[in-house]
């Protein structure tokens, strides 16, 4: 996971002279899951704000791999924003140590160290005065880039987020829908390639579906990125779809649960986990376990002419199953030929068998 | 008193028209000077004090206090330390304008939005570089109408600067004034009360069309 490009990622935290660095990386957005992103560790971070007898965030210790989408997940008010927010000094924390890539937060000029994290929050705040190429450049025009490499790199992010260049960069903030909008903010985070990332409810404020789309496209994105990103929502089912692990945490930012979905929808730590995770934790998780992954019966068992392809996830052939009646139905490969065959039987092994494999390093994982 | 005449008013303006058109340039002159004062005064004190309680409160509160000063005292009041002429009257117009420009400029730089300022802030903006690039922008349409404001208040107050010697219009309002019952008299009220009103109205188009070129096209409704 560690490679060169994470060295880069580091080396623009200190500033001034990294501009120059950032001209090979920004070409990483086309190359496949390298890991521009930084380790974080979180140690021992309190929160007490002046007027409050008790913390908003009490002891909080996190290891954070460079690449991984962590997200935190809680009930309003329980600390989890404030939390991501110390990370780029929005919110100064009381006490304890946050590093990136072993460089101290709190020692670095907090304006100099907030052009190398990129920050998406719920309403957005998109400039309404500036052009939608504008918003996009206001961080490297703080970096100083020259016009011509921060025009390149507006047009670049445009087509990342798809968003036609031509179309959109000289169009104003309030003539795109909320869901462009949204994209414009990620874009916009992304302009100068920062290392980190931190999300605050991105997609809280957009409609089921564009949020689901946009989820889709982010998911993409992350892939072929591989930024460090931390990801702040309250909705646990937006957690498992994204996260590559999911802190649940409960007052005063406590992580009750720290592991990967699948770990946490196996086996809730505690009574506090599983009541988040709410009804349906064997539904979710067939969401998380493709058909190929599950043991399959013989192509000829197959019935009907319904079929899943080897992609599709375990709930989609579950949810034909059930629709179809059918004992089993027919699994393709790439091309639509039928390879296997899938019974609820062998949807349900799946399960079993997925929960006893992920057992054992998640015992080591919780924090 | 003589009743009004108009074939007589026309006749008066075509015989002075030199001296009317050279007084409205004086009117509109004094007017913009002091506007153009008023507004880096006040929009200096606006950026100044826009976040401090005390000093926001202490600035909006002795702007209303010059406002709250009949005009004539104050020009008057001036006579003693500045003379007659100009001066007096380009700093009492300067002094009446700072109080719509200076609430207005205060108002529309914490008008911004807490989320906007923040993804600023989060973006590594440092106060000054937010106050400049992303507020006052913002603020710019309402700060604007502030000084719209501020020339609708100085046009009319200007008439008056005429009796410490100041430029414009007014010279003629008093002329008539003083003039009661002679020939011209009330063609000279008549003229420099109508030539004011129609610089306001002009004024006002102007700042409508200044308001459409100097306020981004993603902040205009």
């Amino acid at each position: 996971m560690t490679d060169a490009t994470t060295d880069t990622g580091s080396n623009r935290m200190l500033g001034g002279t990294a501009t120059e660095k950032t001209i090979h990386t920004t070409t990483s957005i086309t190359t496949v899951r390298n890991t521009s992103g930084a380790h974080i560790e979180l140690r021992d971070v309190n929160k007490v704000y002046a007027d409050q007898s008790v913390a908003a965030v009490e002891n909080f210790s996190m290891n954070v791999e460079p690449g991984e989408l962590i997200m935190f997940v809680g009930p309003s008010g329980c600390g989890k924003t404030t939390t991501m927010k110390m990370i780029n000094r929005i919110i100064e924390p009381t006490s304890g140590t946050i590093t990136i890539d072993g460089r101290d937060v709190l020692s670095l000029n907090p304006n100099e160290l907030r052009r190398h994290i990129g920050y998406v929050i719920q309403q957005i705040g998109l400039f309404p005065h500036m052009s939608i190429a504008e918003n996009i450049a206001v961080v490297p025009k703080l970096l100083g880039w020259s016009k011509e490499k921060t025009r390149n790199r507006v047009d670049e992010l445009l087509s990342v987020v798809q968003l036609d260049p031509r179309e959109f960069a000289d169009r104003y903030p309030k003539q795109l829908s909320g869901g462009q909008q949204q994209r414009v903010g990620v874009a916009r985070a992304l302009a100068a390639d920062p290392p980190v990332m931190l999300m605050d409810e991105p997609f809280g404020a957009t409609d089921p579906i564009t949020r689901e789309k946009l989820q889709l496209e982010f998911l993409r994105l992350q892939e072929s990125i591989g930024k460090t990103i931390i990801f702040v929502t309250h909705d646990f089912d937006e957690a498992v779809r994204l996260g590559d692990r999911i802190a649940v945490l409960s007052e005063k930012s406590k992580i009750e649960q720290f592991d990967t979905p699948e770990n946490i929808l196996a086996s809730p730590a505690n009574a506090y986990v599983a009541s988040f995770i709410g009804r349906g934790a064997a539904l979710k998780r067939l969401g998380l376990i493709t058909v190929g992954d599950a043991e399959l019966g013989r192509a000829s068992d197959a019935r009907g002419d319904a079929s899943v392809d080897e992609g599709d996830s375990l709930r989609d052939a579950l949810d034909l199953l059930m629709l179809t009646g059918l004992p089993a139905i027919a699994v393709t490969a790439t091309g639509g030929r039928t390879v296997a065959s899938i019974s609820v039987a062998q949807v349900s092994a799946a399960l079993g068998a997925g929960a006893a494999a992920l057992d054992a390093p998640a015992a080591g994982e919780r924090s | 008193m003589t009743g009004f005449d108009l074939s007589g008013l026309l006749a008066f303006w075509a015989k002075r028209h030199d001296d009317i058109l050279s007084l409205i340039g004086e009117h509109l002159l004094v007017v913009a000077i002091a506007l153009l004062l008023a507004t880096i005064v006040g929009v200096g004190v606006g950026l100044l004090v826009w976040n401090r309680p005390v000093g926001r409160s202490l600035a909006v509160t002795s702007a209303a206090v010059v406002l709250t000063i009949p005009s004539l005292a104050l020009l008057a009041a001036m006579i003693p330390l500045f003379g007659l002429g100009w001066t007096p009257t380009l700093i009492g117009l300067t002094l009446y304008s700072l109080l719509p420009i200076i609430r207005n400029t205060v108002v529309g730089l914490r008008e911004v939005s807490p989320a906007i300022m923040e993804s600023a802030k989060g973006m590594g903006m440092s106060p000054p570089t937010v106050l400049l690039r992303i507020q006052l922008p913002m603020a710019w349409p309402v700060i604007v109408t502030g000084v719209r404001v501020a020339a609708q208040l100085t046009i009319g107050i200007a008439a008056i600067g005429a009796y410490v010697g100041g430029p414009g219009l007014g010279q003629m309002i008093f002329q008539g004034l003083s003039s009661l019952g002679s020939k011209n008299a009330l063609n000279f009220a008549l003229t420099g009360t109508l030539g004011v009103i129609v610089l306001a109205l002009i004024v006002d188009g102007l700042f409508t069309i200044i308001t459409k070129y100097t306020t981004s096209k993603g902040l205009r409704a």
